[in-house]
């Protein structure tokens, strides 16, 4: 068997044996990978453990301090708040998007134009300084009269610029996912919606949306991940979220890398619990994909099996 | 040729003309159906008889003529003696009576069975769930699928699958099913359960129009077969005289394939 692995000998004999009988060989080529690696992981991890110049006691010191958690609920709230709107609109954008009507698809596709194609960071400025550019908010007609008129200094405060800042930017993408996603769901889908009476709307709810989630969900996983680094950038417009309290800590205490080193390990949990969450929905949305799958799937004998009889029922309900 | 019946009609097509650009797919269709019977449309491939069937439930738009279900037309309002395209909505409600069958069976793949049937009479029809849920285990049994009420689609066979996509355009409670050649994407040994099935809802005096290849079935359930070739209905009548002795060329040249 030996020399048949190292290739002095051609692979053969044992013809007519049963496979059942075969066993593998010893992954030796594997074991020594596994081996290595397994050993500079080991390795890189006591060199970062054992180095005292990340600062572990600082970072054990600071991980729930006021200020950091309370930039944490800022980072966190933001990441909520940003992402639910970004969906919403995200989702009427795409619908625009799609639809037969000149004017929502171009309004629509000029929205995504634009968000898409400039910066996050510039967009957030801008509206953290759009009093400068307009100095007051006003409802009326378009070159006439108008009804109402706010301060945009007190409408627009740096919680409504991040939040307006990075909801639009993540609708203008989220448009473009959802697009996609409805996109992939077989036209016929609809004409059968269609054909029953379905209003658009409900067809859309309650036939079109939970099939195109499956390929809808990973993507947005992405994005809400993206969203909560990105809310750091808010920092630049005061807002107090979790990049900027550790800034604020070690600007006072110059423990720069330790600081950093309690936001990057937050930023690590938030996002594995958001892994998790992501793969429970996406097991929902792929329920009716499972030929044996858990719960209410499970009660049913395999299709393959009760096929067959079910189909001789019917050739002789025909020969009758 | 015209095929027209005497009784007041549940169908009327009157000069149907349908066109995509340059193409002209329906050159001029007249046809009525009366209530509770099946009527069964042959013809060879791109002969226009789905884009017809689609066009009863306005799926399609048609060009020029007239259609009209259960005496609305199809589509169109009268607004100032002029025609005038119905809203969407209107659209809708006129759909609600015209139960459909496709050749792709277009289950909903994220519900189960039961839920599929249940859909339409619970959503838009506003039954409640537990009258619907009871409608949807008898329609289940029907067609002989008790046992698979809480399967989901792809659990099923394609022969399983049609049957619950009938017993879902039965839910409704149709005045009018419109099958779009319903066993073409069948395995051949499947093909006999969902004809038998839609054999027992023409003996129980539904109204069908079944546009299909299955010659067998045309000939056993038909009421009337109507032959469609380029656009145009060549021969219509009895299913004994049509497919016994058809007065077409086209018809002969399409039914000596069969044989």
């Amino acid at each position: 068997m030996s020399r048949v692995d190292e290739g002095l000998m051609p692979p053969g004999g044992g013809i007519g044996k049963d496979v059942a009988e075969a066993h593998v060989p010893f992954p030796k080529g594997r074991f020594a990978a596994w081996l290595l690696t397994l050993a500079v992981a080991a390795y890189c991890a006591w060199s970062v453990a054992m180095n005292e110049n990340f600062g572990w006691p600082v970072v054990a010191e600071y991980f729930f301090d006021p200020t950091v958690i309370s930039g944490l609920y800022v980072s966190l709230g933001l990441t909520v708040v940003a992402m639910v709107i970004g969906i919403a609109v995200g989702l009427l954008l795409a619908v625009a998007r799609m639809s037969k009507d000149g004017l929502a698809k171009s309004l629509a596709s000029l929205f995504i134009w634009f968000f898409r194609g400039t910066p996050l960071l510039v967009q957030l400025i801008f509206w953290y300084n759009l009093s400068t550019l307009f100095p007051t908010i006003s409802i009326g007609i378009p070159f006439g009269p108008t009804f109402m008129s706010w301060d945009t200094n007190s409408v627009i405060s740096p919680m409504t610029a991040a939040i307006a800042g990075l909801a639009l930017n993540e609708a203008a993408y989220m448009a473009e996912i959802i697009r996609g996603g409805l996109l992939s769901v077989d036209r016929g889908q609809f004409e059968t919606a269609e054909s029953f009476g379905m209003t658009r709307a409900r067809a859309l709810r309650r036939i079109i949306i939970p099939q195109a989630m499956r390929s809808i969900v990973p993507p947005t996983g992405n994005q809400l991940i993206s969203m909560i680094k990105a809310t750091s950038l808010v920092s630049v417009i005061a807002m107090a979220d979790l990049l900027y309290s550790v800034q604020s800590i070690y600007n006072r205490t110059f423990e720069v890398v330790p600081m950093l080193l309690v936001a990057v390990i937050w930023y690590l949990l938030i996002t594995s619990v958001l892994n998790i969450g992501q793969s429970y929905i996406e097991r929902y949305y792929s329920r009716g994909d499972r030929q044996s799958g858990a719960g209410k799937a499970a009660r049913d004998d395999a299709p393959a099996a009760t096929a067959v009889p079910s189909r001789n029922v019917a050739q002789q309900e025909m020969a009758q | 040729m015209n095929a027209i019946v005497d009784t007041a009609p549940l169908v009327r097509a009157r000069n149907v003309h349908k066109s995509y650009e340059q193409l002209e797919v329906l050159k001029g269709i007249d046809l009525d159906v009366a209530p509770g019977e099946v009527v069964v449309v042959l013809g060879p491939s791109g002969s226009g008889k789905s884009t017809f069937l689609r066009c009863i439930n306005h799926l399609e738009s048609i060009n020029r003529g007239s259609i009209e279900v259960d005496g609305e037309q199809i589509g169109y309002k009268l607004h100032k003696d002029r025609l005038q395209r119905l809203s969407n909505y209107s659209i809708a409600l006129q759909r609600r009576k015209i139960g459909m069958v496709f050749q792709q069976f277009n289950l909903y793949p994220h519900m189960t069975a039961l839920q599929n049937i249940m859909e339409a009479p619970v959503g838009i029809h506003g039954e409640s769930r537990k009258e619907a849920a009871e409608n949807a285990r008898k329609l289940l049994k029907r067609v002989g699928l008790s046992e698979k009420a809480d399967s989901y689609p792809r659990q099923l066979s394609g022969g399983q699958q049609q049957r619950v996509a009938i017993a879902r355009a039965l839910a409704i409670k149709p005045k009018l099913m419109l099958f779009d050649e319903p066993t073409s994407a069948l395995d051949p040994e499947l093909v006999g359960e969902v004809l038998a099935t839609m054999r027992d809802l023409a003996d129980q005096g539904l109204t069908m129009i079944v546009v299909t290849h299955e010659i067998g079935f045309a000939r056993e359930a038909a009421d009337r077969v109507v032959f469609m070739d380029d656009g145009k209905v060549v021969e219509h009548g009895k299913p004994e005289d049509v497919l016994g002795n058809p007065q077409h060329p086209r018809t002969r040249s399409f039914l000596s394939r069969f044989i």
